[in-house]
């Protein structure tokens, strides 16, 4: 058995007894986390070499949040983790179920978190998926107890060629890697290329040959790799990296033969959080999880962090901890949530995606900020990117 | 636009030849980036001076007797107190960590303090230069407001989403009342029977029964041809007579005019980019605002409702405070 249960990591108060509620008749909302771990390769830098506990901060630091705020309500915050490999993965959801969280955040592949959904479709179960970037899950395989808190792969690539479109970067080098998630991403890409008026004018795929990802001296090699790899295109005006699965892209910037920006997996990357942002009050939320987790957040902390918030905000506001009636109004009209990007985010009820900006960012600062002026929308300018209602053969609400 | 300057700047004119024989006072910005203060000497409307106040200047507030500027540097998790006059540095406060904003009892001490980082409210003795109390509130505590009679200070905290009421001196909360998303700013008005807490992404200002601890009535903002994401309200001044509330909406670059008796928004005024603090003169004739991303002040007409100047000032401005009389 390779299942970890560490069983109610819940926060203990100490301080002032707040005004107004008594200990006795506190509602206690139980919140499970559960990552669905597969076999990765390692990253290409070692600076992106996965820290432990990865995600379940973030997770952590928002039940402390929602501890702060229910000492004020009366509501009891539990967060109870899970680690658990694709075979054992339904046990330990059971296990977090009959443990008291009817409310689960999934940090899984889109195939394992379709495997989640299906086998609690009949029980008052809610799933939010805080990993998955699968676009299949926003337009056909429609999960009705699953929230998309995740940007996908189709919202990431419109954040950033809504950019492009602005900067007038308008031929477009493409060049992807051979893993499944590799395509999904370039897939992304070129149906944003087309929705924003970019124009692919060249295509290649990188193939991985596999072997190790680092060794001594490697870059010389790749010094003579990269050019020759990038020679012969047509004039283009930036190169668009899908690499997903981290082999080539980070090697691209400084080693195309045309002297070109690289986007997309590497250079100018359009993504969920990042550790430099500081705008919108966003530095409070940076320095409480370095002090928490004593490393700096990476995206899936943040989307960890976003789905216990989403549920605190709406446990705070129906005072329930029941998943329908929370589901329910976070799906409604009422829900809003700041999330340090300068907006509120809500939800899609048709698709149960987020609504909510990308970051556009290099290793060190923020770019920009999408959706960018200039591309309205009868509803929300969040709708820009991603897919919008018609695009969708979901309709939950309907 | 430049037929509007041209306009606004002989108004500006008229309105002064006409209206104030009034005291000059001073106006105090603190520019966020520029690490420094802008010094507006109200009649003129000119920049007088600028001075030095440590890193990241935010909130900004001045003695009752005009002699000592408080101002927070949350970059270096004091508060400088400065000469308002010679700029010198007097001496600092003690005021916890990352400290934002503050407001000052009624009598002119303590001093309230929202700290950020540690989700607490830091209550200063200004005369003792020591810490009376830390109050335990919501996650990041940062608008400050006092009720008139000094018995109750009114905290927000951003990401609890709450205005909680401090008993002054208990220290105590008292009640919370759950506003929407990241309230930024609370202010009474000065009978005390009102209370108005903006809340930036929510989009709406909430008028606070502060007897009852009960949201009488939420404002939400308009303006055609703004997307509704921009309408971020922030500052709010009320007149003294309680009719009218001014409400600076962020990226919608507006001061929203409101009803303090109906609730109704009657104007929209234009002024820089990024409007969040706003101060009157002691008189009541001028409001000043701080436009973070055009690095200027706009001077609103209170009376006529016109903004009559537009001032540059430091690198983006982010608190004003007009000294006494």
């Amino acid at each position: 058995m390779r299942v970890w249960l560490l069983v109610c990591f819940s926060i203990l108060w100490i301080g002032s007894t707040p005004a107004r509620v008594n200990a006795s008749d506190k509602q206690v909302i139980s919140v499970g986390i559960l990552k669905v771990e597969r076999e990765t390769p390692l990253p290409i830098s070692r600076l992106d070499l996965p820290p432990e506990n990865l995600g379940f901060q973030g997770a952590r630091l928002a039940t402390e949040e929602n501890q702060t705020t229910g000492r004020f309500t009366g509501q009891d915050y539990q967060l109870n983790e899970a680690t658990a490999s694709p075979e054992e993965a339904l046990d330990a959801l059971d296990t977090l179920i009959e443990g008291g969280s009817n409310i689960i955040v999934a940090m899984a592949t889109g195939d394992d978190l379709i495997a989640l959904s299906k086998h609690v479709s009949d029980r008052n179960v809610l799933l939010l998926n805080a990993q998955a970037e699968d676009d299949s899950l926003r337009t056909d395989i429609c999960l009705p107890n699953v929230l998309h808190v995740a940007p996908s792969r189709a919202l990431k690539a419109d954040g950033l060629t809504q950019f492009l479109a602005v900067k007038k970067w308008r031929k477009a080098f493409l060049i992807s890697g051979s893993h499944d998630g590799d395509k999904l991403w370039a897939d992304a890409l070129h149906r944003s290329a087309n929705k924003f008026g970019l124009k692919i004018v060249e295509e290649r795929t990188f193939e991985d040959t596999g072997g190790a990802r680092r060794s001594d001296t490697g870059h010389v090699q790749v010094q003579k790799q990269m050019p020759i790899f990038t020679q012969r295109a047509p004039d283009y005006d930036v190169l668009l990296a899908a690499d997903e699965s981290d082999v080539f892209a980070a090697y691209l910037p400084y080693h195309t033969t045309d002297p070109r920006p690289v986007a997309g997996s590497a250079g100018l990357r359009p993504i969920g959080w990042h550790p430099a942002n500081e705008a919108w009050g966003a530095t409070q939320f940076q320095r409480r999880f370095e002090k928490l987790a004593s490393r700096r957040v990476r995206s899936l902390d943040y989307q960890a962090w976003l789905a216990v918030r989403a549920i605190g905000e709406a446990a705070t506001r129906v005072k329930s901890s029941e998943a329908a009636p929370l589901k329910e109004y976070i799906l409604g009209p009422d829900f809003e949530l700041g999330v340090f990007k300068g907006t509120k985010v809500t939800f899609r009820p048709w698709n149960h995606q987020l609504r909510q900006p990308v970051l556009l960012a290099n290793d060190r600062v923020i770019v920009s900020v999408s959706p960018q002026d200039g591309f309205p929308h009868r509803v929300s300018l969040m709708d820009t990117l991603g897919f919008d209602q018609q695009e969708s053969t979901c309709a939950f609400n309907k | 636009m430049r037929l509007q300057q041209i306009a606004s700047a002989l108004l500006a004119l008229g309105v002064m030849a006409t209206a104030t024989q009034a005291w000059a006072y001073r106006v105090y910005v603190s520019n966020e980036k520029g690490n420094d203060i802008t010094v507006i000497d109200s009649e003129t409307l000119e920049v007088i001076d600028t001075f030095k106040a440590g890193q990241r200047p935010r909130g900004i507030g001045i003695s009752k007797d005009g002699k000592e500027l408080y101002v927070c540097a949350s970059d270096d998790d004091i508060v400088n107190v400065f000469d308002p006059i010679t700029y010198k540095r007097l001496h600092t406060l003690p005021s916890g960590p990352d400290p934002e904003l503050f407001t000052l009892h009624p009598s002119g001490n303590p001093l309230y303090i929202a700290n950020e980082d540690d989700n607490i409210v830091t209550v200063v003795d200004v005369k003792k230069r020591s810490v009376l109390a830390e109050v335990p509130v919501g996650v990041e505590p940062e608008g400050m407001g006092v009720s008139p009679d000094g018995k109750i200070v009114v905290n927000t905290s951003e990401t609890t989403n709450m205005a909680h009421f401090i008993n002054t001196e208990t220290f105590e909360i008292e009640t919370n009342v759950l506003v929407d998303q990241r309230p930024r700013f609370a202010q009474f008005t000065d009978d005390g029977k009102l209370l108005y807490v903006s809340s930036e992404i929510g989009g709406t200002v909430s008028v606070i029964d502060p007897a009852a601890g009960e949201i009488i009535k939420k404002i939400e903002f308009e303006v055609r041809g703004i997307v509704p994401e921009a309408m971020q309200p922030v500052g709010v001044r009320v007149t003294k007579d309680g009719k009218k509330v001014f409400v600076a909406l962020g990226p919608a670059n507006r001061v929203a005019v409101v009803n303090g008796e109906t609730f109704e928004v009657e104007k929209y005024l234009l002024v820089g980019q990024r409007v969040w603090q706003l101060a009157f003169t002691p008189d009541e004739k001028l409001l000043f605002t701080t436009n973070g991303n055009s690095n200027d002040v706009s001077v609103i007409d209170v009376e006529s409702l016109k903004v009559i100047k537009t001032i540059a000032v430091g690198e983006q401005p982010w608190g004003v405070v007009v000294a006494p009389e």
